[in-house]
């Protein structure tokens, strides 16, 4: 009997360790806390560890790929590219963060192994997504992703989050029968749907005699993946879905679902089409617009929220299109800081909502208004919060400095002087919505004047405060090897773009 | 050398004849010996499709000629690949219904009920494997009748003498009119035989109005649009195994019949076109009404039922792209995809409720809440299969559902496509309504006090259906002949 060779158990392997503690964790007993922790910690952890060792593998020029045939002469192909390694990089370590916080926030809650089973489900569809090697695969991982998420928005039970949970469906469902359309009229056009460098699968179609239809394919695709982008107009459950868990927030957020959909319109814009052809059909200019709009009309509308979370929520439809309007300016340096912004984003999103969780967990606080003083009463949660909130408005020298940088410097690069001022007007928006919170935090006194000192316990804190340093050091080692600029300069000269 | 020659007909005796006397044997014996025969016959008949399914792959479509008189003297028997899939797949999911109701129809209805069951499921089981088997259209009339009355039997077994009592109309009057439409076909063509019609009918008006009357017949027997009023009150009242073998496998048995005249004799008349497109309208309504009136129901049961109504819609959407050129191989295959899936996805769902009905009593879906906590299992086995239903990945109906996409797209009739995409949408409405109730809690604070667990049979039963209904979307379409 013969082993699978390295190059195709490597991405099985990355699928699997979640997949199979997934469904080990489902059959759980609800009381067996310690061994589900470990499975869920052990199966993280193994993958973090893949990760490194895949990375190295990539870096060194090797390749992966398994496939396996599945429907009309098209393949489930999984396959290992700089691309994808960015996106599992990021969500595997993610993954790791936040199952350390899931598994403190949710003690002494009921309905655990089901969490924690589709948790690890949710993962592994993610990595499904980041590995996907053509439009099928893509699409196969993108659906489960959605169906695993599902129960996690609506994991309290309650009518509230049921709603959320519903209208997260009513976007997700027709979108992804949208994406279908796309792939499917993309596979009977040129007989495959593989992502290929520089869109060189469309190479034998005849551009001028199927415009129309290449157009009609990019605007079902990128449709169907704005609705998990939250892209405008499609971008109304994620504001909703905030009454989910803060675990759950940390996923639609940062790790996977809006994430798959940023990653998705990369795939289509670079590996589907291309970024000449996108440019050619007058597609990707439309897009950087939509982008645009969506930067600002989510900054706007997070100014407006007293509840925390939901102010996060919007902050993130507009954070999100940051990726899509540097894969849509279609030039070298705004790739790179759309590419790193899907990483950046991530680790500074994904403290926010750490941190808010923390708040409202152990001082029940939602509101705004409810924050004076906060950084007396949790000095280490508030301090994470500060760094990540300045991230976001993207001040030196944290890591959304790095991001925002490169958009700018790309976009006049190619011409687009109005993104600079996008790029301004959001930059004052986003310091409008975070800074008078911040201040609040630390320079007004508690609103109950006896409230005492009480952080939260380590399990909330520390996922906090390693990613609040992350936000740092990827902003002042920028430019050192292993980090996700350094990657990012790989996919670009190796590859494609 | 290829063991087909002896192992075959020994294999498809066994497939057709062994469930009949079973089904006798289990009036005279009783408890249970009959329990662990029928289950027993369930497997055997399984393996035997499994064995056909075999032997087709190494020696092609096998024909067996009864007591060795070839048509048009003598009946035979025509095993394809599909038709080996499908005892494989029908004794697989009876024997999963089986073991479930030997536990459940007493939780349900008190003792006794399944001494009746049980006979009647073998008939049934016997009388579908002929009917995947037939070759001649008189034989699909009578495999057709028997499927029919035993299917009939299954429902009075809730009690519920109206909805049977419909059914059995219903029955009988496209039994008639695909009888007269088997009588024009001999008294033109000589022939009853399938092979043989193939070859010898000719245009004209005695093809066209024997085939449009066998077609109403099958449509009346197999609930196609819009003959298929009788089917919500008879599955959703049928006693909960029951309606699962009816939706998940006797629903399709009147296309199945369709088919196999649409592909031998069908070509032959010209007349195909022109069909395609009104059974393709017929099933495109189908599937809006049955969608729509699934999103309509209270209850669980009776929400399943509509919804096989408009999956069988999707199944005549792809006559149209089957008679292309251009779409046939994929339409053929998504067709029989989706029935395959189909199957094993609603008995799942059938089996699923029948378990909530057996711990609550009822199947309202408004009460039902608080499952996902109380009976895990059963919960998520509903959206398993449901995901089937939606045509979602990775499941058998996303495969289905490609395939027919495909289909259409091809063959540039893409409003079949919109057809199909907008059924999925619906579809999703209505497996959602059928599966989110189970995640609300109910009100007041959650306790950790569990009601009773549900016998792990009953769980396990289920799920094994809807773990095969997903795993026919990982397997490859192509290998399916």
């Amino acid at each position: 009997m013969t082993l699978l060779p390295w190059s195709q158990a490597a991405p099985l392997l990355m699928l699997f360790s979640s997949f199979l503690a997934g469904i080990i964790i489902f059959t759980l007993d609800e009381q067996r806390h310690v061994l589900r922790a470990t499975l869920n910690l052990g199966a993280a952890a193994a993958k973090l560890v893949l990760v490194g060792v895949v990375l190295a593998g990539v870096a060194a020029g090797q390749t992966f790929e398994v496939a396996w045939p599945l429907v009309g002469g098209l393949d489930l192909i999984l396959r290992i590219d700089p691309l994808s390694m960015l996106f599992i990089t990021l969500s595997a370590f993610l993954w790791f963060v936040t199952t350390v916080y899931a598994i403190g926030y949710l003690e002494g809650s009921p309905d655990r192994s089901r969490f924690f089973g589709f948790f690890s489900l949710c993962v592994t569809a993610t990595v499904g997504i980041a590995l996907a090697g053509n439009l099928l695969t893509f699409f196969f991982f993108y659906e489960l992703l959605t169906l695993s998420t599902y129960p996690l928005v609506v994991h309290r039970g309650t009518a509230e989050s049921l709603r959320a949970g519903r209208i997260y469906l009513m976007y997700a469902l027709p979108a992804s029968t949208a994406l279908l359309a796309g792939i499917v009229g993309l596979a009977v056009l040129t007989g495959h749907t593989e992502f290929s460098p520089r869109g060189s699968g469309l190479a034998g179609v005849p551009v001028e005699d199927h415009g129309f239809e290449l157009r009609l394919i990019f605007v079902l695709l990128i449709g169907g993946l704005a609705a998990k982008a939250a892209l405008l107009p499609l971008h109304g459950w994620l504001p909703q879905a905030m009454v989910a868990p803060a675990p759950v927030s940390a996923l639609l957020h940062a790790v996977a679902v809006v994430k798959a959909g940023a990653f998705g319109i990369m795939r289509v814009v670079y590996d589907v089409y291309g970024l000449e052809l996108s440019y050619d059909l007058g597609l990707s200019q439309g897009l950087a617009v939509l982008a645009a709009a969506t930067i600002l009309y989510g900054s706007v509308r997070a100014l407006a929220q007293d509840d925390l979370k939901r102010r996060l929520a919007w902050s993130t439809v507009s954070q999100v299109s940051y990726i899509i309007l540097g894969v849509a300016l279609a030039g070298p340096t705004a790739t790179l800081g759309g590419l790193v912004h899907l990483v950046h984003q991530g680790i500074m999103k994904i403290t926010l909502f750490f941190c808010a969780g923390n708040i409202a967990e152990t001082h029940h606080v939602h509101k705004i208004a409810e924050m004076n003083g906060m950084g007396r009463r949790m000095p280490w949660t508030m301090a994470a919060f500060t760094i990540a909130a300045l991230g976001m408005i993207g001040l030196p020298p944290t890591a959304g400095f790095i991001s925002k940088w490169f958009l700018g410097v790309g976009a006049v690069e190619v011409g687009a002087w109005w993104v600079l001022v996008v790029l301004m007007v959001s930059s004052l928006l986003n310091a409008a919505y975070f800074l008078p919170l911040v201040y609040r935090a630390w320079f007004l006194p508690p609103d109950d004047a006896t409230a005492g000192r009480a952080d939260a316990k380590l399990t909330l804190l520390v996922p906090a405060l390693v990613t609040a340093a992350l936000t740092i050091l990827l902003g002042l080692f920028a430019n050192t090897p292993f980090t996700p600029l350094a990657w990012v300069r790989l996919i670009a000269e190796a590859d494609h773009i | 050398m290829s063991l087909a020659p002896q192992v075959l007909p020994w294999a498809a005796a066994l497939a057709l004849a062994l469930p009949l006397l079973a089904g006798a044997a289990c009036f005279v014996v009783g408890g249970r010996t009959a329990a662990a025969l029928a289950l027993g016959v369930a497997v055997l008949s399984s393996a035997a499709g499994l064995v056909l399914a075999a032997g087709v792959a190494d020696g092609g479509v096998q024909r067996l000629a009864l007591g060795g008189w070839a048509p048009p003297l003598g009946i035979a028997w025509r095993i394809d690949g599909v038709a080996a899939l499908a005892v494989a797949l029908t004794g697989f999911i009876f024997a999963a219904v089986l073991v479930h109701a030997e536990k459940s129809l007493d939780l349900l209805r008190g003792e006794g009920l399944s001494e009746a069951f049980r006979p009647l499921a073998l008939v049934l089981l016997g009388g579908l494997n002929a009917l995947y088997m037939a070759n001649d259209v008189f034989n699909l009339y009578v495999t057709l009748e028997l499927v029919t009355l035993a299917a009939v039997g299954m429902v009075a077994l809730a009690g519920d003498s109206a909805a049977a009592l419909r059914y059995l109309l219903v029955g009988v009057i496209g039994a008639l009119a695909y009888m007269l439409g088997c009588g024009l076909l001999y008294a033109a063509f000589g022939t009853l035989d399938l092979d043989l019609l193939a070859g010898r009918v000719q245009p004209g008006g005695t093809a066209g109005a024997a085939l449009a009357l066998m077609i109403v017949g099958v449509m009346a027997k197999g609930a196609l649009f819009p003959l298929h009023g009788w089917l919500p009150p008879a599955h959703g009242s049928a006693v909960a195994p029951a309606s699962a073998l009816l939706s998940g496998v006797v629903a399709k048995g009147g296309f199945y019949v369709l088919l196999r005249l649409w592909l031998d004799v069908f070509p032959a008349t010209g007349a195909a076109p022109a069909a395609a497109q009104i059974l393709g309208t017929l099933g495109a309504l189908a599937v809006l009404w049955g969608s729509l009136q699934a999103i309509r129901q209270t209850r669980l049961k009776v929400l399943l039922a509509y919804s096989t109504v408009a999956q069988l819609g999707y199944l005549m959407v792809s006559l149209p792209l089957i008679a292309t050129a251009a779409g046939h191989a994929s339409g053929l295959a998504g067709a029989l995809h989706l029935m395959a899936s189909h199957a094993c996805a609603k008995a799942a769902m059938f089996l699923a409720a029948g378990s909530l009905i057996a711990t609550r009593g009822h199947d309202c879906l408004a009460d039902l809440k608080g499952a996902a906590h109380d009976h895990p299992m059963t919960a998520f086995t509903l959206g398993l299969a449901g995901m089937t239903l939606m045509g979602l990945p990775p499941s058998g109906g996303f495969i289905a559902k490609w395939l027919l996409l495909d289909a259409s797209l091809r063959s540039g009739q893409w409003w079949w496509a919109a057809v199909i995409l907008g059924g999925s949408l619906l579809a999703g409405v209505y497996v959602f309504l059928a599966v989110s109730w189970s995640m609300s809690r109910p009100p007041g604070e959650p306790s950790d006090s569990q009601p009773p667990p549900l016998p792990r049979r009953l769980e396990f039963a289920a799920l094994a259906l809807a773990l095969v209904a997903m795993a026919l979307g990982l397997v490859s379409a192509e290998r399916i002949p």
